[in-house]
């Protein structure tokens, strides 16, 4: 069995859970969805994730599932509940992103100026929250200029920058884990916490990533591939998490 | 003993020109539809809307009803973006008031509390304290921190629509998640929960779970039997979203004389057709 770039997307997904133990994953779209259920299927057993509604799974269910199917749910976890979590900073959030600049400010809420938007997208949904409560990440399907830019248009999601300014309740604990898009994987693993390539995805050069990115990327002397994904983790995702092959709808290769 | 048993048109005329309305539910999600259709059919105008926004405030944007949206979101969940919503915004008919999600809870929790703010993180550093400049912060006395001083939302209404009820307005929520209907309630002045099926007090309990019925009669003031009320969003487990009709209705935004269309296929029609409509459109799906 050969690894798609969707598998590989995947995996990455998961490895941005690895270390977390027993928090709320909350994945946003299909590829973190399969990543955070293949995560506590394989290295994070304990990872509490959800059907997306308000059921904590207690077994992974596939990707596809419909409401109606039947599911072994081992806590409630409602809106409400959901809120209360974030508070706690028990949690990884994956979203994605509209826009994310080097240090992580993130937009999901519109394009062009807010008081009257060239196009008007969510709204910041819970993303102010969740970057000032617990870790985040995201996840970003279609690498590109587009999206990678110097400067967003509204602030949803809190970079590490605007988090610093804004004082200890915005950064004390705020943490920006990883960036998975369909090129490569990045972090902000650097000394002022701006945008670093941490790997780039099989097939995929240095130099396609920095110029899909419209600013000035950390780059390690080398860069290395990211990990493909294992035979047993590919087995899983066709049994069990994604038999309809959902994942390779959402990757732009 | 009171019986608060309404129709949508007595909701309606309790509303008036100017008021802040609450609407319950979350996203494409048990929405209060056959009230929202109702004020669509009304010459209310000027209200401002606040709501884990879905069709309902977009239907409310697209009849001209809306002087302000307060959201985290407007979503119709299985279609993210919602196109009249999107379009009040882009023309800026509208003004807006755009919250973190949990932003919006303590807003409404500070109103259900009778405080002027509630203090939080979320909004620190993010777009939301630049876009809504009347923000203020606090200074904890505790530890010094620096929090964002989330104001009140207080509601003239909250409209809310639930599986079942009884005539004296306790509402009952038969799905898996109740989202923040209570909070709206108790939030607001006068609350009005349409429901699926008006019951007796006594079958209650025996339908689902004690805590299931999640809203007193304490926090409404009139109860409407409106089957099929929240269609074409979802009321789990009583019917699934149409996404037949919500496809429809995304579309009608692109055509023509779109909104005009679908409002006259489904707004300014008896209820009762309505229900007829829907019932047979959820058949098919």
């Amino acid at each position: 069995m050969s690894a798609t770039r969707a598998d590989v997307c995947v995996v990455a997904c998961a490895e941005a859970f690895r270390g977390d133990g027993e928090i709320l994953a909350s994945p946003i779209g299909v590829v973190p969805t399969l990543g955070a259920r293949l995560a506590a299927l394989t290295f994070e057993p304990d990872l509490v994730y959800s059907d997306g509604d308000a059921a904590q799974l207690g077994a992974p269910i596939s990707v596809n599932a419909s409401p109606q199917e039947p599911r072994v749910i081992e806590a409630w976890l409602p809106f409400a509940r959901m809120l209360d979590i974030v508070w706690s900073g028990r949690r990884h959030v994956m979203m994605g992103a509209t826009q994310i600049d080097r240090f992580g400010n993130q937009n999901i809420a519109c394009i062009g100026p807010w008081a009257q938007p060239k196009s008007q997208l969510l709204g910041v949904r819970g993303a102010p929250g969740n970057t000032v409560n617990h870790p985040t990440s995201y996840w970003i399907p279609k690498h590109d200029l587009r999206s990678f830019v110097e400067k967003v248009d509204c602030v949803s999601g809190v970079g590490y920058d605007r988090a610093a300014a804004a004082g200890p309740s915005a950064s004390e604990f705020h943490e920006i884990r990883r960036v998975v898009t369909n090129l490569a994987v990045l972090d902000f693993e650097t000394p002022d916490n701006s945008m670093r390539l941490r790997s780039v995805h099989p097939g995929v050069s240095v130099s396609e990533v920095v110029a899909a990115t419209g600013f000035a990327l950390v780059q390690p002397d080398v860069v290395p591939e990211t990990r493909s994904p294992t035979g047993e983790e590919l087995a899983l995702l066709d049994s069990v998490l994604d038999p309809d092959k959902m994942r390779a709808a959402e990757v732009s290769s | 003993m009171i019986d608060k048993r309404v129709t949508e048109a007595d909701v309606v005329a309790e509303l008036r020109d100017g008021m802040t309305i609450g609407v319950g539910g979350w996203g494409s999600r048990r929405k209060p539809m056959s009230i929202i259709r109702e004020i669509l059919r009304s010459d209310l105008k000027d209200l401002t809307v606040v709501s884990y926004g879905g069709p309902d405030v977009g239907m409310l944007c697209a009849a001209g009803k809306v002087r302000k949206a307060i959201y985290g979101f407007v979503s119709l969940d299985s279609i993210p973006l919602e196109p009249y919503f999107r379009a009040a915004r882009q023309n800026k008919t509208i003004e807006a008031m755009e919250l973190d999600e949990g932003m919006l809870q303590l807003g409404l929790r500070a109103a259900a509390w009778r405080v002027s703010f509630l203090p939080c993180r979320a909004g620190m550093g993010s777009a939301i304290t630049e876009v809504n400049p009347e923000f203020a912060t606090v200074t904890s006395p505790y530890d010094g921190q620096e929090l964002l001083a989330m104001p009140a939302i207080a509601l003239d209404v909250a409209l809310l629509h639930s599986n079942r009820a009884d005539a004296r307005g306790n509402a009952q929520y038969l799905g898996i998640d109740w989202y923040f209907d209570d909070l709206f309630a108790l939030a607001a002045e006068k609350t009005f929960v349409s429901c699926e099926q008006v019951v007796a007090t006594e079958d209650l309990a025996s339908t689902g779970p004690v805590e299931s019925i999640r809203v007193s009669r304490l926090f409404t003031d009139g109860v409407v039997e409106a089957p099929f009320g929240a269609h074409f969003t979802h009321c789990v487990p009583d019917y699934y979203r149409d996404e037949t009709i919500q496809r429809e209705y995304v579309a009608s935004a692109k055509a023509d004389d779109g909104w005009a269309t679908f409002r006259a296929r489904y707004i300014d029609i008896p209820e009762s057709d309505y229900q007829a409509l829907a019932r047979a459109s959820l058949a098919t799906t």
